[in-house]
């Protein structure tokens, strides 16, 4: 395994409420991040407010948690779902 | 008699009535079937804090979604003995009212249609990554919640 951080291009996707904040729907970003909460972090300081909202994140259009290393190079913010 | 490919479930606006109503009318030549089970989404004019909500605007993920409800397809082909289903969301604007979600189970006899269906509608409350926003009549708006 290895545990060094990689610096590597992702497209970010937000949804609902979280579009909202980053006023946003997608963004690319070169980041320097090995996990999911490394990367959490970084987005964190860029959108204050972030931090506060309840989110899962998919990888690969599944939810990983956020320990989980990054291995896809999109993903998505999802806040609480209320289809129906 | 899984279906394999996943589907695009998602459909622009309210599901409507007569929309509805074709979906029962094509499954008469499957005469092996004896029951329907059908759940309708509406959306409610819920008040809050005295205001009325009169639409609701519904965003998704939408790739994500798909795949979702066609896991939630082939689980209920697995654990239910049915002979087909269907499952319409809405996308965008839906008036207090209307239709946002249809979801339409088939089987030979009646047991399984109700156990498959609210299994159907569990599953897709809790897994679909669909996102409604609530609007209000004064343009102010809140982010819906399933409870």
């Amino acid at each position: 395994m290895n545990l060094e951080s990689w610096i590597m291009k992702l497209n970010i996707k937000y949804f609902g409420m979280l579009a909202e904040l980053t006023q946003c729907s997608e963004e690319t970003m070169v980041v320097e991040a090995t996990t999911i909460d490394e990367l959490l972090e970084q987005l964190f300081d860029k959108y204050p407010g972030l931090q506060e909202k309840d989110f899962q994140v998919a990888q690969d259009q599944q939810i990983v948690l956020k320990e989980n290393n990054i291995t896809a190079s999109e993903l998505a913010l999802l806040p609480p779902f209320s289809g129906g | 008699m899984n279906e394999k490919k996943t589907k695009n479930v998602f459909k622009e606006g309210a599901i409507s009535s007569e929309f509805i109503g074709e979906s029962i009318a094509k499954h008469q030549s499957k005469t092996g079937i004896g029951a329907h089970n059908i759940f309708l989404g509406q959306v409610r004019a819920d008040e809050v804090d005295g205001k009325k909500i009169t639409a609701i605007e519904y965003t998704a993920y939408e790739e994500m979604a798909n795949l979702k409800f066609h896991e939630i397809r082939e689980a209920t082909f697995d654990k239910f003995d049915i002979t087909c289903m269907h499952i319409y969301h809405s996308l965008g604007r839906v008036k207090a009212g209307e239709i946002c979600l249809f979801v339409f189970v088939s089987a030979p006899r009646r047991r399984i249609v109700f156990e498959a269906l609210e299994y159907v509608v569990e599953e897709i409350k809790a897994k679909a990554p669909v996102f409604g926003k609530e609007l209000f009549e004064d343009e102010s708006h809140q982010w819906k919640v399933n409870t």
